[in-house]
């Protein structure tokens, strides 16, 4: 073999050639092929899988529809409506990316949720955890843009109340928000800037996923039991057994993407939006899509204008730092009975405040919306911190292998309880 | 393990293989299936394929003028001939001519000549419409992107375009108007 | 494994039904008329449409636009090209400029849309005693309760109930929002009469015109459906295929 060349095992000659020159197939081979993979893996640990798809979906259709698109206050909605009556398929094209948003949230949301139980931001995959959070944060202001593009009433009033957010910031508000704009509402220059970053932001995702993928690659995935896998016996290489179990989770997913699209395309949506932005007047009721309505309820929770912005930014932002508050060296909850109980009240508290989001600002709901807050920061401020002193964990498992294969009774708790890191 | 794993199982080797080659069959099918709209979608659209046709007033063209209009976006050439042009177009022998057609065939009443107004070869507009317009060797048009040149039929002469100017469908709706498209 | 899956699902499920969170307050229930459309299987009674049509351009065209529709749409209706046609040139749209530099009117085509009624909305309000007759283009789509609340707005004129007085110019209807509406019934019987002998009762004539105006609003909904049976059936073959793969893939393992 040729000095410089990479050593390269494959053999087809094409495949070979180009492998010596650029490693590409070797690195595929090694992070996609035989990538040691926990065995014990459920059908949860199949939804980043299903947000990458996602995200591809997303941006081929989104690149279709802004062929059609017209990022003018003048015609937007009408070339929607265009897209949605004379374009070929384009009503096809429009109502998957339409729905693709919620369903990229669903996904992703559940993919979160997992993360949380069986607590993969735990070290040594803070970093990885992180670059989550960022994608997530990247995502709503995707998806917010995104849902401005229409140009409905409830874009112009949505964009109207997202960005008057940031008047709640004392001094530099009012210019933040008169840059934001340009101008001095919501109007044609806002809708040409945000049009322009609804196609930048998704590559910048792209980029934070691969980021995501390479810190994921370097630390292994976690798995159900939260312990990590001590040799061959306890991993599976990611191809064929993976890829066929994401492959089966994909089919299901499409089953219930396509039945969102073909049989209640604007089930998601809200009627107003069929209406013509008019900044003259405001819908009665005017909320956000279903996937703001959590933090959307949380900024209507506290009666304070900057509280309630910062609450709503924090109740996101205290998820970059949840690695250092959770203090527990176990993983999954699972063997945590006190904080899989507190998980799964937070769990109901988020669903709570998606229902109060969705609700007029009135009673019961602002009270219930109250308790709901505070419990979501009290579970992050108070109850993961003191749970890592006070909790005793259930035994956990010598090693993947014996707890799935039933070989051998588990080991005490104290003796594992601390070796966490990776060797 | 992981060398034993993934290529073959000790027994049912074969159903397995059959099962797989199914399954990417099936996969193959959806993926095929999910780029047809895609490529559907970039193709026109039902509002671009149903435009308006084009009416045309002949009356204030008198015999020698010509007007350019528009249709679907094209510029569409009408010369109202004088008889030299029609004489000149009708006295060359198919055997000179690139792409055989007679004038006959090419006009609906003698005088109105009506074109899309693009050369054939790489899609310019000739020149030739207005008097002081350049015809070309063979009095009639003349493309100065790539020296094309067109007769008194719209008939290649001379130069790399391979085809004459093409006819647009159109109607005569009375006697001095006409509908393109 | 399964139990997590289910799990999963069940999270799906909370999120969908935990969504349709709308706008409460105004508790006027809107009763559920059946429609030709409804349901998965349902498709667009034709004749019906075409009936609505009809309705549309004698009564509701004289103060809503439907700006986004083309006379050629009504092709899909049923309607034979030279029908189209002759609809078409009934009406007189604006084109130009002309060589002269001056618009001037000539009559419709089939690629030309909807006429509207006003040249801007600010006609329409001044000729409506300030109120806006919307677009109908999408309006099926574009209120809560969608084609329902369409038929019982048009079908819920009465009079009002005592102890309600009613401000100036407005009308009383059981459906709508506050009730107080500033369209007067637009529906009255036998204002239509039909060319196939359907009755023209109210009710007739509110079925066929949000027939109509449900088509308008989703023209794509019948091959939406159809495509996602096919869809759906193709998807769940590869899913037992992809759970047949899998299971022999993952069948040395447990």
């Amino acid at each position: 073999m040729a000095i410089g060349l990479h050593n390269s095992d494959f053999k087809n000659p094409v495949i070979r050639w180009v492998d010596q020159r650029m490693p590409i197939f070797t690195m595929m081979q090694k992070e996609y092929g035989t990538f040691p993979t926990p065995r014990n893996f459920n059908y949860f640990w199949n939804f980043g899988a299903l947000a990458m798809v996602n995200l591809m979906i997303m941006i081929a259709t989104g690149i279709f529809l802004a062929m059609h698109y017209t990022p003018h206050t003048s015609y937007a909605f009408d070339s929607v409506e265009r897209i949605m009556r004379d374009v070929n398929f384009g009503w096809l094209i429009r109502y998957v990316h339409m729905n693709g948003a919620s369903m990229f949230f669903i996904v992703v949301f559940i993919h979160i949720w997992r993360g949380m139980y069986y607590g993969s931001y735990k070290a040594p995959r803070e970093l990885l955890w992180m670059l989550g959070v960022v994608i997530f944060l990247l995502m709503m202001a995707t998806a917010f843009m995104g849902y401005v593009l229409p140009w409905g009433q409830m874009s112009f009033w949505g964009a109207t109340v997202i960005t008057n957010l940031f008047s709640a910031f004392p001094v530099v508000g009012e210019w933040i928000v008169q840059l934001l704009w340009g101008g001095f509402s919501v109007d044609n220059p806002t809708l040409n800037r945000f049009f322009s970053l609804h196609y930048l932001l998704p590559f910048v995702i792209v980029g934070v996923v691969f980021l995501h993928v390479v810190a994921l690659h370097i630390t292994g995935s976690n798995n159900p039991l939260g312990v990590e896998p001590k040799g061959p016996q306890d991993t599976l290489p990611f191809h064929p057994y993976y890829t066929a179990k994401d492959s089966f989770g994909l089919v299901i997913y499409f089953i219930v993407f396509a039945g969102l699209v073909f049989f209640a395309p604007n089930y998601l949506g809200h009627p107003d939006n069929y209406i013509p932005a008019n900044p003259l007047v405001t819908p009665a009721h005017i909320v956000p899509e279903w996937y703001f309505l959590p933090f959307y309820a949380i900024l209507r929770a506290v009666p304070d204008k900057l509280g309630g912005v910062l609450m709503m930014f924090g109740s996101i932002a205290i998820l970059f730092v949840l690695p250092w508050l959770d203090s527990s060296p176990v993983r999954s909850m699972r063997f945590r009975p006190i904080a899989r109980i507190a998980f799964l009240l937070w769990t109901i508290c988020f669903f709570v405040l998606m229902y109060c989001g969705g609700m007029p600002a009135e009673e019961p709901y602002v009270t219930i919306s109250r308790f709901a807050t505070a419990y979501y920061f009290a579970y992050f401020l108070v109850i993961l911190p003191l749970l890592g002193r006070l909790e005793r964990p259930l035994p956990l498992p010598e090693s993947i292998a014996r707890a799935v294969l039933g070989g051998g009774g588990p080991m005490p708790a104290g003796a594992v309880a601390k070796p966490m890191d990776k060797a | 393990m992981a060398e034993t794993a993934g290529a073959t199982a000790s027994d049912g080797t074969p159903r397995r293989d059959f099962l797989t080659l199914v399954t990417t069959a099936f996969v193959g099918v959806g993926v095929g299936a999910v780029a047809w709209p895609f490529i559907a979608s970039m193709q026109p659209a039902r509002d671009v394929l149903a435009l308006a046709s084009t009416d045309v007033d002949l009356a204030p063209v008198a015999e020698g003028q010509a007007i350019t209009v528009m249709w679907r976006g094209k510029p569409i050439f009408v010369r109202n001939r004088t008889a030299k042009e029609i004489e000149e177009a009708r006295a060359v022998p198919m055997s000179q001519l690139k792409d055989p057609q007679a004038d006959q065939t090419r006009v609906q009443k003698d005088n109105w000549l009506v074109m899309i107004g693009i050369c054939t070869h790489l899609g310019c507009v000739p020149l030739g419409q207005k008097a002081t317009d350049t015809k070309g060797p063979y009095d009639g048009w003349f493309c100065p992107c790539h020296g094309s040149a067109y007769d008194t039929s719209g008939r290649i002469r001379q130069g790399p375009a391979p085809r004459n100017l093409e006819i647009p469908p159109y109607a005569f709706t009375s006697d001095t108007k006409i509908r393109i498209g | 494994m399964l139990r997590t899956a289910l799990g999963a699902f069940a999270v799906i499920g909370a999120l969908a039904t935990a969504t349709p969170a709308r706008a409460a307050g105004e508790a006027i229930s809107i009763p559920n008329h059946p429609f030709s459309f409804d349901g998965i299987f349902g498709t667009y009674d034709r004749a019906s449409a075409q009936r609505g049509f009809q309705v549309y351009k004698e009564v509701c065209s004289n103060c809503h636009a439907m700006h986004l529709l083309s006379y050629r749409n009504l092709r899909e209706l049923g309607l034979t090209e030279q029908q189209v046609a002759a609809i078409a040139s009934q009406v007189q749209v604006q084109d130009g400029p002309n060589d002269e530099g001056q618009m001037f009117e000539r009559d419709g085509r089939p690629s030309d849309r909807f006429r509207s009624p006003f040249p801007n909305p600010q006609a329409a309000r001044a000729a409506n005693n300030g109120a806006y007759p919307p677009d109908l283009s999408v309006i099926a789509k574009a209120r809560n309760g969608g084609a329902d609340y369409l038929y019982a707005l048009l079908t819920g004129y009465a009079d009002p109930p005592p102890g309600v007085t009613l401000m100036d110019g407005m009308n009383y209807n059981r459906y709508f929002p506050g009730h107080q509406i500033a369209m007067a019934a637009p529906l009255n019987p036998d204002q239509v009469e039909f060319a196939d002998g359907t009755p023209g009762t109210v009710e007739n004539m509110a079925r066929d015109v949000v027939t109509f105006l449900q088509w308008a609003a989703e023209p794509e909904l019948e091959q939406r459906r159809a495509m996602g049976f096919k869809i759906i059936l193709f998807l769940t073959i590869l899913g037992g295929l992809a759970y047949a793969v899998k299971r022999r893939v993952w069948a040395d393992v447990h």
